[in-house]
């Protein structure tokens, strides 16, 4: 039996983008569905009642919702083609640590460089500063964060990237005078991934 | 036991009365892995717990043969993975990925909104309250004909949500409000009995009566703005 798989998605998502690069790179067929979040479609209240978001995954009618969940589901369920996860336990759990680490602290301070004003605006372009810097640190002089080969790490953080513009615009700053190294990783994953954008 | 070599090396830097340390001890003693514990003060944390984990600097932090693992959830799906005897996942790919989402839902949901309660009163406190029990009712669905969120024995969101059981349940006291009362909550009562009839849990959680004047000076301080 085929596979029918769905995915319930916002176009400038971050979060939606990974799930996307992941079946991508499995090579997976999937219907895009473009959601309207102002207006919530019935399938998506259906698909995930619990929280209301995209992305949504739906494989042969089943939701799986959470993009990194949706991440290592994918990973599982075609594992044959270009692994995300590496299969030793110390270094999957190190790259789901780093994964967990982007969705508790990126996104949050950088919505306050474009959502907020005065000292809470200028709290968030420092602490957005400082978290990059530790993720570059964490990258290191590797060409991506699970090493020579892109992966669940680098997934999880490059949907951030095509946002990077907006921020500096909100924020008046450059992340490339701060953060060069992250940038050239960024960059190397674009050129990889240029579908994708 | 389920030792993998005579010369694995297991330590656990952790907190008595945290609920994601205590996690960890559960998972270690379901999987018969012999560890040692280190006990942190979190008000003066040690150099170790720094050097361990320097991007939380926070307990849970599992060592195995000195390589550190720190983030509770995380920590759990390492030790399933390297210990294979009593699987705490399920196998299915589905089943796994739900495992997981309801895992994310307890710690980042419930734990959260839960903890807005402390310092609160009158109207703020109801809301905080109400909100959590919003929460809870879908962990109360989820439950239904099942003893456990794992099914027929204990699983990952049981052992993830000992929070609700043994910390938000317990709080119930102190807070002055029954947060999840029987008669709105009676898959949740159920459930916590069947995981009372476990001898791996009673062994894990903190004792009731310590634990209850933990929390009792704990939510003081955190009342006061001493946290």
């Amino acid at each position: 039996m085929a596979d029918e798989v769905i995915l319930l998605d916002f176009w400038p998502s971050m979060f939606g983008m990974r799930t996307r690069i992941a079946l991508e790179e499995k090579n997976v067929i999937f219907d895009y569905r473009e959601q309207d979040l102002w207006n919530k479609n019935p399938i998506l209240l259906e698909m995930n009642p619990v929280h209301k978001k995209i992305p949504v995954l739906i494989h042969n009618g089943k939701p799986v919702c959470e993009s990194l969940i949706q991440m290592e589901y994918i990973d599982e369920v075609w594992p044959s083609k270009t692994p995300l996860l590496p299969s030793d336990p110390y270094q999957r759990a190190h790259a789901k640590f780093w994964g967990d680490f982007i969705d508790k602290k990126v996104y949050a301070s950088a919505r306050l460089i474009w959502g907020a004003k005065g000292e809470e605006h200028e709290a968030g372009k420092k602490e957005f500063i400082e978290i990059l810097k530790t993720l570059e640190s964490e990258l290191g002089d590797k060409t991506y964060f699970g090493g020579e080969t892109f992966g669940y790490v680098d997934i999880a953080l490059i949907g951030f990237y095509s946002w990077f513009e907006a921020y500096e615009k909100f924020g008046n700053f450059s992340i490339e005078a701060e953060c060069l190294k992250l940038i050239a990783w960024a960059k190397r994953c674009v050129k990889r991934e240029r579908e994708c954008f | 036991m389920a030792e993998r070599s005579e010369s694995e090396e297991v330590k656990l830097l952790g907190m008595w009365a945290s609920p994601f340390s205590r996690r960890i001890e559960i998972a270690l003693t379901l999987k018969g892995v012999s560890y040692e514990f280190s006990e942190e003060d979190i008000t003066n944390k040690s150099s170790l717990l720094l050097q361990l984990n320097p991007v939380y600097k926070m307990i849970p932090v599992l060592v195995h043969n000195g390589k550190p693992i720190s983030e509770s959830l995380v920590i759990l799906e390492y030790i399933d993975e390297t210990w294979r005897d009593n699987p705490i996942l399920p196998q299915d790919p589905y089943e796994k990925a739900m495992a997981r989402f309801w895992a994310k839902f307890v710690d980042e949901q419930i734990y959260v909104t839960a903890m807005k309660v402390v310092g609160k009163i009158g109207e703020e406190r109801d809301a905080v309250v109400e909100a959590t029990r919003d929460l809870l009712m879908f962990l109360e669905k989820e439950l239904v004909g099942k003893d456990f969120f794992g099914g027929r024995s204990l699983g990952f969101v049981d052992i993830v949500a000992t929070l609700v059981a043994f910390w938000l349940m317990r709080t119930e006291e102190i807070v002055g409000v029954k947060v999840v009362p029987v008669e709105k909550f009676p898959e949740i009562h159920r459930w916590v009995k069947n995981l009372l009839g476990n001898d791996v849990i009673k062994k894990c959680i903190p004792p009731e009566d310590e634990h209850l004047q933990y929390i009792r000076a704990r939510s003081c301080v955190l009342s006061l703005g001493f946290v």
